[in-house]
């Protein structure tokens, strides 16, 4: 196994998932190992911490993370969702519980593994940049490739072709104080780009940016990642986001996971009052696509278009061809029918009863 | 009513042996140890003479322009380059050239010797919470104790001379390069130690490539403050017999010559003044990057 994160690291997985994450728990203070029982047996955060002086991090949290795809985990402040990410390449030590990247168990790894696999295996996006205010952008975006031990010659050709790629060409000389918040974001995704690993972990990497620097960059990413297929976890507590980039969410709350699906099943069926809080207030025809409302009825012939497309974008093409049903089409054959009436009700925020305790969450 | 009045000190017969004792042995030491202790400084003996030699044998407009050069380099102004080659031609018109020269050959390799030890001592306590909690109190000792108590055991293992005015001033201007050197390695920015970390370098890839380059103000600010110190003994220094400038000030007190006293004294200020601007400003230099605007 001492070359499984080869430059390339194209490994055979042992199972569907590229990361799988077993009943991890991690307790802040001195007994933390004490304390899991005490918390598995359902000891909430507030009495660890009141009557044992122990923080909660995480509570037996399992989350499976596919290859290839886009893994948001969301949380709001204090959730454990930085902390989870950094269990993936061991920045914390977990209390207990088993990280498994490629069939390897990333916490029996010793230092030596732990530093190789950090090198090749997964490389890292921080919330606040974690860039080297002494080394130029283009030393930047080298510096993986230099612990990595490539040769200055080709770790230049290579932090170039990915400063190009993010769009910060006539850069490389610059010190990052001398770059917009956008900018220096853009070097930290070349930088951990640039050492080829398979997984990157994105810790709300974008939140530091104002909106519409942040759409750019989610823009970036989502391009990118159309190329690249890594295995992207990307932690943040922006829904909206999540529901942009992800192909899949993990919800967090108080270090426990609450729920975890596709972005329209989080929003069609949230798991409890405090997920359907978050999503109350989404913009249901941007995340809904028509797949999802597709269903069998009647002969008649509607405007045909394809399942992936969103209901905003169909309830578009629907006006500018004045047609108030839709023949959902995937692979060529029709899979059903959307009618204007079923996509204005999908639309509609749902009337729900629990309004009152809905604020609790506030 | 006796207990409370008269503080139960030790027997006065007890107190003299004690010290007796103490003074002896350590007597006993230096007869045996003396000489191996002096061969094993010897080198520095050695390094000392030569540099100073070399500096004296030097013809004087070389060491000028060299001296303007340095300056130059270190702090790219032409004033101070100027100000520098300025101050050297007076001292040496006031016939202080040679005191000079060997103040600046004793400043400047106590200045090395004070870093070659001060910048890993440092490094370490930066490393480790005990270490630093260990050393924190022996910088206290060595920056506060009265020169003349460790100047005393020192001579008498060592004699009088260069080797012992150099330990002196050694010990006297280490301490804040040390200090200083452990403060600006733990003050770098954690979230940057983090990537380091996650991109996996190990600890000698991170001190080098990041954490070193980011404490290098406070490191030269340390550089700074130890030649300011180095210069600040050179008086007591002559008082061992260590020539330079400090030995007609130190004539002057004895015998009442103010302008003698005057003239290398300032003459010191001088040295100090170059020195430090030098140092701060190559300091300075080496941070353009914490700028922001466009200068590159």
């Amino acid at each position: 196994m001492e070359n499984a994160y080869s430059v390339t690291g194209k490994v055979e997985t042992m199972s569907d998932y590229k990361i799988e994450i077993k009943n991890l728990y991690k307790i802040f203070g001195p007994n933390d190992k004490s304390m899991v029982d005490r918390v598995a047996n359902g000891m909430g955060k507030q009495e660890l911490l009141d009557h044992h002086k122990h923080v909660l991090g995480l509570r037996d949290v399992n989350i499976g993370i596919s290859a290839n795809s886009i893994n948001v985990i969301m949380g709001l402040s204090g959730s454990g969702k930085s902390t989870l990410i950094r269990h993936i390449n061991r920045l914390i030590e977990p209390t207990v519980g088993e990280i498994i990247v490629d069939g390897d168990d990333v916490l029996a790894m010793n230092p030596e593994r732990i530093r190789d696999f950090r090198r090749f295996g997964a490389s890292m996006v921080f919330q606040k940049f974690g860039l080297m205010p002494h080394r130029t952008v283009l030393e930047n975006c080298m510096y993986g490739l230099n612990i990595q031990g490539v040769e200055t010659g080709e770790a230049e050709k290579r932090a170039n072709h990915w400063l190009d790629r993010v769009g910060l060409s006539g850069f490389e000389n610059r010190y990052p104080a001398q770059l917009s918040g956008g900018m220096q974001q853009r070097v930290g995704l070349a930088r951990a780009l640039a050492t080829d690993a398979d997984i990157l972990l994105m810790d709300e990497a974008f939140s530091a940016l104002d909106p519409l620097i942040r759409a750019d960059m989610q823009g970036i990413l989502l391009d990118l990642q159309n190329e690249l297929h890594k295995t992207i976890v990307f932690i943040t507590h922006d829904l909206d986001e999540a529901l942009r980039i992800g192909d899949d969410i993990a919800i967090l709350r108080d270090g426990e996971l609450i729920q975890k699906g596709n972005p329209q099943s989080i929003v069609l069926k949230p798991a409890n009052d405090y997920v359907a809080d978050f999503t109350k207030d989404v913009n249901r025809a941007r995340v809904l696509t028509l797949n999802t409302l597709s269903h069998e009825s009647g002969t008649e012939e509607g405007l045909p278009l394809n399942s992936d497309l969103s209901i905003e974008e169909a309830m578009q093409e629907m006006i500018v061809s004045d047609h108030n049903l839709v023949t959902v089409m995937k692979e060529g054959k029709s899979i059903g029918q959307v009618s204007l009436n079923d996509m204005v009700a999908a639309i509609a925020k749902p009337k729900t009863s629990q309004t009152g305790a809905s604020n609790a969450y506030r | 009513m006796d207990f409370l009045t008269k503080f139960p000190a030790m027997e006065r017969a007890d107190l003299r042996d004690l010290k007796k004792g103490i003074d002896s042995s350590f007597k006993e030491f230096s007869r045996s140890w003396g000489e191996s202790i002096e061969v094993f400084f010897d080198p520095l003996f050695y390094f000392l003479v030569r540099f100073e030699k070399l500096l004296l044998a030097t013809p004087w407009p070389i060491i000028i322009l060299i001296v303007a050069a340095l300056s130059y380099l270190g702090s790219r102004s032409w004033k101070l380059s100027l100000g520098a080659a300025v101050s050297f031609l007076l001292i040496g018109y006031l016939g202080m050239w040679n005191n000079t020269m060997s103040t600046v050959a004793l400043i400047s390799v106590a200045t090395i010797i004070c870093i070659a030890l001060g910048i890993p001592i440092g490094i370490a306590m930066s490393k480790s919470d005990r270490l630093q909690a260990m050393i924190t109190p022996v910088l206290d000792i060595m920056q506060t104790i009265p020169i003349f108590v460790y100047l005393l055991p020192v001579v008498m293992l060592l004699g009088i001379g260069k080797v012992p005015g150099l330990i002196a001033v050694c010990v006297y201007a280490m301490p804040p390069i040390v200090r200083l050197t452990n403060l600006g390695l733990r003050l770098v920015d954690k979230e940057i130690l983090e990537a380091a970390d996650a991109f996996g370098s190990n600890y000698r890839q991170r001190l080098f490539s990041v954490q070193l380059p980011l404490a290098l103000p406070n490191i030269f600010a340390g550089v700074n403050q130890t030649i300011m110190m180095a210069l600040a003994m050179v008086v007591i220094a002559s008082m061992i017999g260590v020539k330079g400038l400090g030995v007609p000030v130190l004539q002057s007190i004895q015998n009442q010559y103010l302008a003698l006293g005057l003239m290398n004294g300032l003459a010191i200020v001088a040295l100090a003044i170059i020195f430090d601007r030098v140092s701060q400003q190559y300091g300075k230099r080496l941070q353009r990057h914490r700028e922001g605007g466009n200068d590159v």
